[in-house]
């Protein structure tokens, strides 16, 4: 019955959300203002219609009914609650409706928040929403349904991949999805400012909360993957350049860009046709991460189960969209003059130099992903394109980018001069040059990789040190008083920085152990002395495990017990590996148990980890940055979130 | 069925004790060779994998392609003609990092192409910007309502 009311009300939703494409802009060309009216109810009521719809999904799993396919194929009575509620967005289907309801949430917000746009924008910017809508409950409906019935329903299910089985990516793809469908906002306003002709201060305004909390959702989505994948898959990798990665991270990139080119706009009215761009492709690049998830062209570890007439539908849904997204903005665009006039050193050159810089690196990271098929088709060759080529070919951008952050970032808007914007930052540069020449002196013989890595870092937030110093005139009181969109800047560039510091050591200096010891067996890595005490077999809820108990010591002081797992999952017949970390600023102790050997004792892995927290320490800094300038005055304002202004969702046929 | 009983473990152990990446019956015993095994192994792939290199894979297939590369080199092979091996028998797909000939070229030099085209026109772009008074005749300009309501919006 329940299970019934959800399928219902997702049909439902469909049909609303043709009617909230349809009639808005429909009204808004013909200046009916009926018609505009019902954008905004039609928004609400149809992330209504999906919220229901998910809770009666997540009900199921809950309640373990394994007359729904999909709670068979991903669920087990045995498994914790936790994971019967993150299952829900752990198969295909369900975070497929998880996919739609965000999109719809984003919908209703524009209708909540949007009362300070101009009508006409407001009612093309929830149309073109609702057409994403179609699309995309369309797809769920007819190619994924979650509602789908088993004739016989069986006695148990057959579990979640254990893998997934972990609170990092319990709520890995909720936050993933929030950043890859938030981006549909920046796509609706730019297409609805196509359909207006009109590109102005105030659209950018009005584009970049949007935006903002897209990236941000999207950086956290992502640090909380790598995080998964540092401590889940047994040797500490954090980063595999693998397609559902890059999936995740041309977006993320292309939406930095917009964030920035977002500015000028709102500024210095300049840059507003490459911003629209940047708009369309940032959503583009979202579609192309879903279709390479969803359809299985590309080999990744993220193997979602796939179905070859998905990745068609999705492939449909991405050339309508960004195709007749293009294709307007190729008739649209030169209507989009811009008006700042800026000398060639001046912020607006520097944000302009952050564009290509970030666009181009997108475009490396597309074409290095999407190579191996271009070679099959296009040359008959079977080849594969990993982690060196990246390496190789995206880390200088990053580099540059890194570079030129802190001098642009005090650069004047429309004149400045490089040796009066060098000034501010002098003391940045010093002190991460000495920085990289002590990592330099510190480390023999090894890669450049540390030194450079770390003066970069330092330069990142010295540079935004020295920036809120300017800002604030030099004068420690002020500070306090800086607009929170400064502390925001400031605080997501050097969180940049520390991300920089941590990938650069722990690449470098990582230091690893691979041996075989006996319980009892004492041995030393990098002057940590490290005791294999015992090994015990231990049965947890759905899983048996074999964990060990290791003592770790430095100089006669003992730092840590620390039990690393090996747990077999019997209902999936799947093995997995439970490192044990003990975190710390500096570095990470990593250990991990692997099998019995045939004369005795275990296979021992220890890893050093320098400075790995530092990667997600500076994710989280960046997500932060996002967060105190979203809370800015002039964004709320902007967003129209007049106090009191924001009606709950049942109450919101406001207009 | 709450609690798996202890004792189905051994035999459940048995059928799917999976081999964890480099194992330490694989190791040389000269640290030099191994420390170039490891370089290598990390730039070849695990075949029957999804996007993962020998060295991190917990594949059979990827420890047989681990000691194969370790004999190649205490047989006296340099890097590349260890990996050159490799590649005569599985072709250029094992290799994470592709070849820069060919076509390939067109993936290696994509990027700084892009780069110049882009570092280009952002330049042209910037110079246009230069001069005063370039016109917006085309943009319909903003009506009074439009222009106070823009104002007000822009104020802090």
């Amino acid at each position: 019955m329940i299970n019934e009311l959800g399928h219902f009300t997702l049909i439902l939703a469909f049909i609303l959300a043709i009617v909230q494409s349809v009639l808005p802009l429909w009204g808004a060309q013909t200046g009916w203002r009926g018609g505009m009216a019902v954008g905004g109810p039609a928004a609400s009521l149809q992330f209504l219609c999906l919220a229901v719809s998910f809770a009666a999904l997540t009900h199921a799993f809950v309640t373990s009914d394994f007359s729904l396919r999909i709670v068979t194929e991903n669920s087990h009575t045995l498994k914790p609650m936790l994971y019967k509620v993150s299952g829900v967005w752990g198969n295909h289907e369900g975070s497929m409706l998880l996919w739609v309801l965000i999109l719809a949430g984003f919908g209703a917000s524009a209708a909540w928040f949007g009362d300070a746009l101009p009508p006409g924008l407001r009612a093309r910017v929830l149309a073109v929403q609702g057409m994403v809508g179609v699309a995309f409950i369309g797809f769920v409906i007819f190619t994924s349904n979650p509602f789908e019935r088993l004739a016989f329903p069986p006695f148990d299910g057959q579990d979640l991949n254990p893998l997934l089985q972990d609170p990092g990516l319990a709520f890995h793809p909720p936050f993933l999805y929030l950043g890859y469908v938030g981006l549909s906002m920046a796509f609706s306003f730019a297409v609805a400012a196509l359909i207006e002709g009109r590109v102005d201060a105030a659209w950018g305004r009005w584009v970049r909360p949007w935006t903002l909390a897209a990236w941000v959702f999207l950086t956290i989505g992502i640090a909380l993957g790598s995080w998964w994948a540092y401590y889940e898959l047994g040797w500490g990798g954090f980063w595999f350049w693998d397609p559902v990665e890059n999936a995740s991270f041309m977006p993320w990139l292309i939406a930095a860009a917009l964030l920035h080119s977002a500015i000028v706009v709102e500024k210095r009215e300049a840059l507003k046709a490459w911003t629209i761009l940047l708009a369309i492709l940032a959503f583009g690049f979202s579609l192309i991460g879903t279709f390479i998830v969803r359809s299985g062209v590309l080999t990744s570890v993220h193997a979602f189960a796939t179905d070859p007439t998905r990745g068609i539908f999705i492939l449909a849904i991405l050339a309508v969209f960004i195709g007749g997204a293009l294709t307007l903005y190729a008739a649209r665009a030169g209507a989009l003059e811009s008006r700042g006039v800026f000398a060639t050193v001046s912020r607006e050159s520097a944000l302009v130099l952050n564009n290509v810089l970030l666009a181009v690196a997108a475009f490396v990271v597309f074409i290095g992903t999407v190579w191996p098929l271009v070679a099959e088709l296009a040359f008959d060759a079977k080849l594969s394109v990993g982690a060196p080529f990246f390496d190789l070919a995206f880390t200088p951008f990053m580099v540059a980018l890194a570079i030129l952050l802190p001098l642009g970032a005090v650069l004047p808007w429309k004149r400045g001069s490089l040796a009066r914007g060098m000034r501010p930052v002098r003391g940045a540069l010093i002190l991460s040059l000495a920085l990289g020449a002590l990592v330099f002196a510190f480390q023999t013989g090894r890669s450049a990789l540390a030194p450079v890595g770390a003066a970069l870092g330092l330069w990142l937030i010295a540079g935004a040190a020295a920036e809120l110093w300017l800002r604030a005139g030099g004068r420690a009181i002020r500070l306090t008083r800086l607009p929170r969109a400064d502390w925001g800047k400031a605080t997501a560039h050097a969180g940049l920085g520390v991300t920089f510091i941590g990938i650069a050591l722990l690449t470098a200096w990582d230091v690893e152990d691979i041996r075989v010891a006996e319980v009892g067996d004492s041995f030393d890595v990098a002057g940590y002395q490290i005791t294999f005490a015992g090994v015990e077999e231990v049965a947890g809820p759905n899983y048996l495990s074999t964990m060990a108990t290791m003592r770790i010591s430095r100089g006669g002081r003992e730092v840590a017990v620390l039990h690393p797992e090996k747990r077999v999952y019997p209902v999936q017949a799947m093995p997995t590996t439970e490192a044990a970390i003990d975190n710390g600023i500096w570095r990470d102790l990593y250990l991990v148990i692997g099998d019995a050997q045939d004369g005795g004792g275990y296979a021992l892995r220890t890893y050093i980890k320098p400075f790995a927290n530092w990667i997600w320490a500076g994710a989280i800094l960046m997500a932060l940055g996002g967060f105190f300038s979203l809370s800015d005055r002039r964004h709320r304002v902007a967003a129209g979130a007049r106090r009191g202004a924001a009606p709950p969702a049942a109450a919101s046929p406001a207009e | 069925m709450r609690r798996i009983p202890l004792t189905a473990f051994a035999l459940l152990w048995l059928a799917l004790a999976p081999a964890l990446a480099v194992e330490p019956d694989e190791i040389l015993p000269d640290p030099a060779m191994e420390a170039r095994a490891r370089n290598l192994s990390q730039g070849l792939r695990c075949l029957v994998c999804r996007n993962e290199n020998i060295d991190e894979s917990n594949a059979e297939l990827a420890r047989d392609l681990r000691i194969l590369l370790r004999e190649r080199l205490v047989a006296g092979d340099s890097d590349a003609e260890a990996v050159a091996y490799l590649v005569d028998r599985y072709g250029e797909f094992v290799l994470l990092r592709p070849t820069t000939g060919g076509a390939n070229l067109i993936l290696w030099l994509a990027g700084p192409a892009m780069l110049i085209l882009g570092l280009g026109t952002a330049a042209a772009y910037v110079r246009r910007r230069r001069g005063p008074g370039e016109g917006d005749a085309r943009v319909p300009p903003l009506s009074p309502e439009d222009e106070a309501r823009l104002a007000e919006i822009l104020k802090e």
